[in-house]
């Protein structure tokens, strides 16, 4: 049973883990535009398929690697030329906007690529288990932790060290007064866009070497990353990291008791979190 | 009171079409499954619009209401009793109960937060549906039920197997539906729901308890969802977990701001728009949800109005 549970723990940390890189980039993004942005996990999706599609010629490290950026500049140009044009409307046509993309994502993927699962080759030595006691604890989950508390940190860093972070700090609590002390803001909120593409991107690179790939990769994995933010706190990124760790945690220790409840569990989480703090964990009062 | 025909002429429009439309839909090309579909997804679109167009508070979870009707239905003339009228009545209250319950958890929040909520919540029951297999049949669908004759007195209605009867058992409800709605939307309560939309500070510090009039229009666009849930099982003799999923509450918004929000008949002419190209675009290509994505970004970059909010601005011009 302690065997048990400690496998549920340990993998719940790694699925929080990346629960918390998707939701940062979704939190990213709302916070400074206040879009929702839907086709999330289909971004999510487009850099797992773009990593696999790449791995015969640059291998699993190249795509790793070059699979998020590629993501990261549709991203840009996305926002660019479609999102942008909705800022400042009703919020309900970004919703519908990137809902439609949405949509479009998953059926293109799914077009190029089939609606079969297809398998990512993830190098043999990462898929060994580390140790004979714990024998769930394969190099690619341990290798994963550690990519995601790297790019976390880089974050992080990037959020208050350097003068990009601290303009999209600034712009998420008053964007017009970023704009008229000089900031082009739409190159912020383009940037800002591309951020948290890069870590969707990223994202789906490490799912498809976790969980094969389908084309509804992206539309399954999206509403764990929204229960992360609720429960985490909008605006505070800390809080969604935290709200990743928790509903992964929470999802694991369930199923090892209650099978059936795995998915639901989170949603009671974030049934209470409503009940007793609207604003999330360490969210701020007063934003929504 | 006089009769304006001017002003009744959209109202009249709308109840003639929809009264003949048994007489003309095969020769538009089409049939009359679809005809019901529209007027089931118009039933849905309105109730949305009742809390979207008419309170402005951004529902993106509504689907989970609709199939909270829909399993209702469905579970109740497999398990409980062969009776499309208690099937309805189990549909309607499943989803005015969640809705209820869920209510007092959102009504403080706006915005796309409120919007994100939503559908975080609706998820929950999609799950539920998912997994209880042994009930709901998971993922394949609940089947082996039918819809069963209406009997009313000594009277019997054959809505089973004769599609038309069906359609206007479904245009019955539906004109039901929608002369409470308009009721309501007349009355003090409904001014004071589009008061909040326009001017929510304001209309607080009038005095009104803001919250509750949203809790309520929640629960009231909640059950309207449900109803149109019921008939949408009862349509199709078969609900399954899509119908709950997340995607399905966005295409009764697009249904509405396609049709134009602002106007009462809006979602319906956005139904009928929709479940056509829908329709269609599935007999032709493969791809259709690419195509319907295309048409969430149109409506959103060219059309943000919707056909009657043109139309409205055409004739003011």
């Amino acid at each position: 049973m302690t065997q048990l549970l400690l496998l549920a723990v340990i993998n719940g940390l790694i699925v929080g883990a990346f629960y918390a890189l998707m939701a940062i980039g979704l939190s990213l993004i709302m916070s400074l535009s206040d879009v929702i942005n839907f086709a999330h996990g289909g971004f999510l999706a487009v850099g797992a398929y773009l990593a696999y599609s790449m791995a015969p010629y640059l291998g699993f490290w190249g795509g790793l690697i070059v699979a998020p950026i590629l993501t990261a500049l549709l991203g840009l140009l996305v926002e660019r030329f479609l999102i942008s044009r909705v800022y400042g409307r009703d919020p309900l046509y970004s919703l519908l906007l990137t809902f439609g993309l949405a949509f479009i994502f998953e059926d293109v993927t799914r077009y190029i690529w089939g609606a079969q699962s297809l398998p990512y080759q993830v190098p043999g030595w990462l898929m060994a288990p580390l140790s004979l006691d714990l024998f769930f604890l394969t190099g690619y989950r341990v290798f994963m932790i550690a990519l995601i508390v790297l790019v976390v940190g880089a974050l992080f860093w990037v959020m208050t060290r350097t003068r990009l972070g601290l303009r999209i700090r600034a712009g998420t609590l008053d964007l017009e007064t970023v704009s008229v002390l000089g900031v082009n803001v739409r190159v912020l909120r383009n940037l800002n866009f591309g951020i948290g593409i890069f870590l969707a991107g990223l994202a789906g690179v490490l799912a498809a070497g976790q969980l094969g790939l389908t084309p509804t990769i992206g539309s399954s994995l999206i509403m764990q990353s929204f229960v992360a933010i609720i429960i985490g706190g909008l605006g505070s990124l800390t809080g969604t990291l935290l709200g990743g760790l928790l509903i992964g945690l929470a999802m694991n220790v369930t199923a090892v008791f209650l099978p059936s409840a795995t998915e639901a569990v989170i949603y009671v989480m974030m049934a209470l979190v409503l009940l007793v703090r609207p604003q999330g964990l360490l969210g701020e009062e007063g934003r929504f | 009171m006089t009769f304006d025909v001017k002003k009744q002429a959209p109202n009249i429009i709308v109840w003639v079409l929809l009264l003949t439309l048994p007489l003309w839909i095969e020769h538009a090309g089409s049939y009359i499954q679809l005809g019901t579909q529209v007027v089931v997804m118009a039933l849905g679109a309105m109730a949305l619009n009742f809390l979207l167009g008419y309170t402005g508070v951004l529902s993106f979870g509504h689907a989970a209401y609709f199939g909270l009707g829909a399993y209702g239905a469905g579970l109740t003339l497999r398990y409980l009793a062969p009776s499309t009228g208690s099937a309805i009545v189990v549909g309607v209250l499943a989803g005015m109960v969640a809705a209820a319950v869920i209510g007092p958890l959102i009504v403080r929040l706006r915005g796309v937060y409120f919007a994100m909520v939503t559908i975080a919540f609706g998820q929950v029951f999609y799950f539920v549906a998912f997994r209880w297999n042994a009930v709901t049949g998971g993922d394949d669908g609940l089947t082996n039920w039918k819809r069963q004759p209406l009997h009313v007195g000594p009277m019997t209605f054959d809505i089973q197997s004769n599609a038309t009867n069906f359609y206007f058992f479904v245009l019955a409800i539906f004109a039901l539906a929608v002369a409470v709605m308009a009721f309501l939307l007349r009355s003090p309560f409904g001014r004071t729901l589009i008061a909040i939309r326009e001017n929510e500070r304001r209309t607080r510090f009038m005095g009104i308890n803001v919250n509750l009039h949203i809790w309520l229009s929640w629960m009231i666009s909640c059950t309207f969802m449900a109803l149109a849930g019921t008939l949408y099982a009862l349509l199709n003799n078969f609900v399954d977990p899509r119908a709950l999923f997340w995607t399905q509450s966005g295409t009764f918004v697009i249904i509405c701001v396609m049709g134009g929000m602002r106007s009462f008949w809006g979602p319906l002419v956005g139904a009928a728009i929709f479940v056509w190209l829908q329709d269609y675009l599935s007999s032709l290509t493969p791809n259709w949800q690419s195509f319907v994505g295309l048409v969430f970004v149109a409506v959103v970059l060219f059309f943000p109005r919707g056909v009657l909010g043109i139309l409205r601005r055409r004739a003011l011009e």
